[in-house]
């Protein structure tokens, strides 16, 4: 597969800062990334999943609905 | 427990628009049936490519970008705005922003349906696959995409609840990635009220629609799905997300990645060969976020597989996540290089996209549909019965369509590649690799009529379901607002849990990440002047050329012929030298096309007689037994319209293409001269000159009006046809006299 990228890349000057430069970008894009994750606080992680489950049972919704303004 | 939990505050009362949902649901069934009716009649089109003969504008070319633009903006852009609109209210404990807003996005997004339905099979076209609409349309789609976005940011500022949910992550990341690609794209220089060309030429040009091609499936197609799947399979399921620290990992990786992964579509073209591996490296990647993601819809089901069994909505719904396992791991597979050198241009290709479209996008649809349209009229389902029809009957109708189009698409790879031992092509005439593929084209279009049938099955069971429900009425809810929060708070929190507390700094990290995918691979082929080597002899078309170009653009003939010969051995045998990126130079827009249900057509030029288009143009059957082209009999009468082809060139003189002021002024009269050679290289058919000299005298003895041959749009054609792919053939004298030597 190499044999493909070595070509293209090595006509251009001063190439070597390159990868060195994606390699860090992505090293500290998923380093951040997962370090957000791994440290966030579980009772948090748990308040947030349960968002979409809505804390108002929905019957008690409908049964407002149809009450008068 | 929190603070937030003991400060009792006065609630709120308010109401969920419930009708703009309702309006989307019903557009979505509308155009969804109407799109995929639309692709049925395609495929039937390859069994009895005549149906619609001579009728220009239900031809395959100007009805296929319909189709799929009538099922990725109409069936599943509505889709779309359902749910959101929908899920956001609920997510943020808010009403939409505005309600004209909200009308705005509605009606604006079906008017501009409705122009493309009209425009399209009249032949507007840009030819940039899924963004052939043409100017007025694209501002149109800016204007009400701004709008859209604009309502959503605005819920989320008002919102009673603290925290982003996820899903409504997914839907920033769509309306801003959508934007940025929607304009990028459609830079064009309009020349007409219907027509304009594409700011890029040739190499750049198929990059930026590559990179707007590849992310209008990662950001239209996918990022919104999966704000809805992190919705309605956690509500249908009655239980939270498998991990929602998954989902974090699985929306922060998948949008940086995803936007790099467009030059997968050109690989082994004249693109530049890192771009190409870029491209690859990226598409390879996105196999982690996107199995990430499957896997925690899936799990999010785990201790209620009980109620799959039982439930149609969840049945739909675990079908769109494995559809979207099974394309998402198909993808980066197809992205290798040699797997991708027998996949591209063959109907593997079709079959991946439908995996995406019928499974991914259509099933969660119909699951949604199934969940929402109840709760929306008060009701139960009319008939679980019918639904799970639909669902055993749309199942059976996807697996009958993939199969036998990958069975086609390895058919036709194996084909085009196969030698005899002498060196010469196996199967050297096209048709008989067309020939092979009828019966699975059969398979295909049993396999796309089962997924409509359900369709309509679903379509039947919400009317009912409608009618035995109550009037939508918008719903009552109450929510504490939003306090400001405390320093004592935010003391001890993490980064994300602040971020997430924070929309617009979300969005800006999310715009970041989109955005450096797309300009490491874009900027650089802008700016570099030897981006794509110059080749001295190719010069840009002529005027009678170019208005043939806009002809084969206007009938879509991009659809089925690529014009893009790609460094094989078995290509260059069968079309004839590989292509240079300094040959495209001057095609705004390129037409490399991304599917050979026809030969390649690069080359094309000098193969054949002028005669010979014209009558495989008047009865392609005639010409090319067993072909399954339709006919082009308008272009052999219809008058070519000249008006416009000074305006065209001057517009063509900005974009960079250097014709002359004398070229310009003498448009006209070049016109006719090419036209002339070409009317007398016809006469050297006999029948021709029998026949039209009658047609001529018939007019002239019954008074009406004749076009001469050479100002007809035929000739144009073929004008632009016999010039394809000459340009590196031409030698100049020293060069010529050198070989000589």
């Amino acid at each position: 597969m190499l044999k493909f990228i070595k070509g293209n890349l090595e006509s251009i000057d001063g190439v070597a800062i390159y990868p060195i430069i994606s390699l860090l970008i992505f090293f500290i894009f998923f380093a951040v990334l997962f370090w957000w994750v791994f440290t966030a606080k579980k009772e948090h992680i748990k308040e947030v999943s349960n968002i979409p489950l809505e804390l108002i049972p929905d019957k008690e919704i409908n049964d407002k609905n149809d009450l008068p303004l | 427990m929190r603070e937030e939990t003991l400060t009792i505050m006065q609630t709120e009362q308010f109401y969920y628009d419930n009708k703009i949902v309702k309006k989307f649901v019903n557009a979505t069934m509308f155009w969804g049936i109407i799109g995929m009716s639309i692709g049925l009649l395609l495929a039937f089109m390859f069994l009895f490519p005549n149906i619609t003969d001579g009728i220009s504008w239900l031809s395959f070319g100007r009805l296929r970008p319909l189709h799929t633009n009538a099922v990725i903006f109409a069936f599943v852009g509505n889709a779309i705005f359902a749910g959101v609109y929908y899920s956001s209210q609920r997510l943020l404990k808010a009403r939409m922003w505005k309600d004209w807003l909200s009308n705005l996005n509605f009606w604006g997004w079906q008017a501009i349906i409705v122009g493309a339905a009209i425009t399209l099979p009249l032949g507007y076209t840009t030819s940039k696959e899924y963004a052939e609409l043409e100017w007025p349309f694209d501002i149109a789609i800016a204007i009400i995409w701004v709008a859209f976005g604009a309502n959503l940011i605005g819920t989320i500022l008002k919102r009673r609840q603290r925290h982003l949910y996820v899903a409504i992550w997914f839907y920033l990341a769509t309306f801003v990635t959508v934007a940025v690609l929607h304009i990028v794209n459609s830079i064009e220089l309009p020349v007409s009220a219907l027509k304009s060309y594409s700011f890029y030429a040739g190499v750049q040009d198929a990059l930026v629609q590559w990179w707007y091609g590849h992310n209008a499936v990662a950001f239209f197609l996918t990022t919104p799905f999966l704000g809805l799947m992190y919705y309605f399979v956690p509500k249908a399921a009655n239980r939270p997300v498998y991990s929602y620290k998954l989902s974090i990992i699985h929306f922060w990786s998948l949008i940086f990645i995803y936007i790099w992964a467009g030059p997968h579509h050109l690989l082994y073209s004249s693109l530049p060969a890192w771009a190409q591996n870029l491209g690859v490296a990226f598409s390879i990647m996105l196999l982690a976020p996107s199995w990430g993601g499957m896997i925690n819809g899936l799990l999010t089901l785990r201790g209620a597989w009980d109620k799959v069994r039982t439930d149609p909505v969840l049945k739909f719904m675990v079908v769109a996540i494995t559809g979207y396992g099974m394309a998402t791991f198909e993808g980066p597979m197809l992205s290798l290089k040699n797997v991708n050198a027998i996949a591209h241009f063959s109907d593997w290709i079709i079959a991946h996209v439908h995996v995406g479209a019928l499974a991914w996008n259509g099933f969660l649809t119909f699951g949604m549909v199934y969940w929402l349209v109840p709760k929306l009229f008060k009701t139960k389902l009319y008939s679980i019965k019918l639904a799970n029809t639909h669902f055993w009957v749309g199942t059976l109708g996807i697996i009958m369509y993939a199969l036998p189009m990958y069975v086609a698409g390895f058919v036709q790879a194996s084909m085009w590649k196969q030698f005899n031992p002498d060196g010469t092509l196996t199967y050297g005439n096209f048709l008989e690799t067309v020939a092979e593929i009828i019966p699975m084209y059969w398979m295909r279009a049993i396999g796309g009529s089962l997924f409509i049938l359900g369709a309509f099955i679903a379509l039947y069971n919400i009317i009912m379901t409608a009618r035995k429900g109550s009037k939508v009425t918008d719903e009552l809810a109450e929510a504490a607002p939003l306090v400001k929060v405390t320093k004592h708070r935010t003391a001890k929190e993490g980064y994300h849990t602040w971020l997430e507390r924070r929309p617009v700094k979300l969005t800006i990290f999310a715009t970041i990440a989109i955005l450096i995918g797309g300009a490491v691979q874009i900027i650089p082929s802008l700016l570099v002047d030897d981006y794509v080597p110059v080749i001295s002899s190719v010069k840009p078309y002529s005027p009678l050329e170019l208005e043939g170009r806009d002809i084969y653009i206007r009938e879509g003939c991009v659809s089925c012929h690529s014009q893009m010969v790609r460094p094989f051995r078995s290509e260059v045998e069968r079309y004839g030298e590989y292509s240079k990126s300094g040959e495209y130079i001057y095609d705004h827009p390129f037409l490399w096309g991304s599917k050979r249900t026809g030969p390649d057509l690069l080359r094309i030029g000098g193969k054949y007689s002028d005669n010979w288009h014209l009558n495989h143009m008047y009865d392609p059957q005639s010409t090319s037994s067993g072909s399954i082209m339709p006919s082009y009999k308008w272009l052999i009468n219809a008058e070519l319209d000249k008006s416009l082809t000074e305006t065209k060139m001057e517009a063509m003189v900005k974009l960079g293409v250097p014709y002359s002021e004398e070229e310009i002024t003498n448009a006209q009269l070049s016109m006719l001269e090419q036209g002339t050679k070409i009317e007398e290289n016809l006469y050297s058919d006999p029948d021709f000159a029998k026949t039209y000299e009658a047609d001529k005298k018939y007019a002239e003895e019954n008074g009406e009006d004749f076009v001469e041959m050479r100002d007809r749009e035929i000739v144009a054609l073929i004008a632009y046809l016999q010039r394809l792919g000459t340009d590196i053939k031409v030698k100049t004298a020293e060069e010529a006299s050198a070989q000589n030597d």
